[in-house]
């Protein structure tokens, strides 16, 4: 055994742990790089009671929408909940809370959480509703309001390719959010395309270092498209 | 005559300089781009992660990993940056993003904006719009002048719960080329065909009209 081994064989290892009322940090954004079969999971577990923090909530019937379906989720932190029906009836009849956070307050919450910093100062939102209530303190003239950062009890992400230690490279634009979420989970749980050996992946372009990741599991992911746009070839 | 959308495109065209990041909202701001003047190169900025968005993909080079904040699949330029969500915002929070064109609800004399909630109706989030506006320093705002119902949209103070306070500086309706300085609108281009009378009727804000109002030029 390997102590830097972080390869779990069953998606039941890969989330042991996970408990009703939990913070769960998800990245991707909208349908792109999410971690498909840990969400699969989080739904064959029927925990309840989750607060989920992720720029969107999937869409009816895949990604994060499932587990609306078992009314899993108890508050939703995002910066956009899109079009996803069962969302919008149970946001209307107060089953769910969500709290909208701007995109980039709602990264640097992550970003912050994971590197030790409990709050940040950003002009984004002042004199707005996101704004109400938070603390105003001017620098250079200029007003900027106090954000406090996010943790989770579990981040669960998505990478393209990891080694057994974790160290992980994201594929195009599926990196998003996964990044800082990877940082901000007391255990971040990472479902991968591929899973190689130590050594096989450039140490220079590792994006997440193994060392914010306690858990990788390999998947198979549908990559469900949410707006097919082409040009004529 | 009211501005197409496709001529006001053009003409927020005409704010783009050789070399400018440019970030464009949903809506007529992305038809900007099939308008950037010969001579000039442009680097489109899309906020989940890409510096450098191209044009969508041939039906064979669809992938699901390649979209822009649209969740339309994209693809990139050469030369084009893929990166995080953080380090997309610090772009963004951090001033480096030369140009940002958005539409919007409506626009107050002080510049600020409300473009994402309506009370009453179902909400579906701010995205990355509360960020580009509180952060850019040359934004760029396309909207009607009026709304549906005649209302206008350019007010002395917004009714609409805010984007950003304090933050624009130029607007470009289908009747007209504006900026807010000093508390008040000065109007600075008409439409073609659009009298000043007309645009004066239909601004609810403080409006200054210099002795010389220019018809708008597209090229």
């Amino acid at each position: 055994m390997n102590g830097f081994d972080k390869v779990v064989g069953t998606y039941d290892e890969a989330l042991e742990g996970l408990q009703d009322g939990m913070t769960v940090i998800a990245g991707g954004f909208g349908l792109c790089g999410i971690p498909e079969g840990l969400i699969a999971q989080i739904r064959r577990m029927g925990v309840r009671g989750l607060t989920v923090v992720s720029n969107n909530c999937g869409v009816d019937g895949f990604g994060l929408g499932v587990l609306l379906e078992d009314r899993q989720i108890r508050k939703v932190v995002a910066s956009y909940v899109g079009e996803n029906k069962l969302f919008e009836q149970q946001l209307l009849s107060g089953e769910i809370e969500v709290e909208l956070t701007p995109q980039g307050t709602l990264a640097e919450k992550m970003r912050a959480g994971g590197a030790g910093i409990p709050a940040f100062y950003t002009a984004t939102g002042y004199g707005t509703p996101v704004g109400e209530g938070k603390e105003v303190r001017h620098f250079k003239g200029r007003p900027f309001i106090l954000e406090e950062a996010i943790t989770g009890d579990f981040a669960i992400v998505k990478a393209w390719k990891a080694d057994r230690y974790g160290n992980a490279i994201y594929r195009h634009t599926a990196q998003n959010f996964n990044p800082m979420a990877a940082t901000a989970g007391r255990i971040t749980v990472m479902e991968v395309e591929q899973i190689v050996e130590p050594g096989e992946l450039d140490p220079a372009q590792i994006h997440t270092p193994g060392i914010y990741v306690n858990r990788v599991i390999e998947g198979r992911f549908e990559k469900r498209i949410e707006q097919r746009t082409v040009r004529a070839g | 005559m009211t501005l197409t959308r496709e001529q006001m495109a053009r003409r927020a065209a005409l704010e783009l300089r050789d070399g400018d990041y440019v970030n464009l909202g949903i809506g007529i701001p992305t038809l900007v781009a099939n308008y950037v003047p010969d001579g000039i190169r442009v680097m489109l900025q899309s906020e989940n992660g890409l510096l450098g968005m191209g044009p969508f993909p041939t039906d064979d080079a669809v992938d699901a990993d390649m979209i822009n904040a649209g969740k339309q699949t994209v693809t990139a330029v050469s030369g084009a940056a893929i990166f995080n969500s953080a380090e997309s915002f610090a772009m963004i929070r951090g001033g480096h993003v030369d140009v940002t064109i958005l539409g919007a609800f409506e626009v107050s004399v002080n510049g600020d904006i409300a473009s994402w909630m309506v009370p009453g109706k179902l909400v579906k989030g701010m995205g990355g719009a509360m960020d580009l506006v509180a952060a850019a320093r040359n934004i760029l705002v396309i909207m009607t002048h009026a709304d549906k119902s005649g209302a206008s949209k350019l007010l002395d103070d917004c009714t609409l719960p805010l984007t950003g306070a304090g933050c624009i500086r130029k607007v470009l309706t289908d009747l007209a080329y504006l900026e807010i300085a000093d508390g008040a609108f000065h109007l600075r281009e008409r439409a073609p065909g659009v009298s000043v009378e007309e645009i004066v009727s239909k601004t609810a804000g403080k409006l200054i009209v210099p002795a010389d109002v220019p018809e708008m030029r597209f090229a």
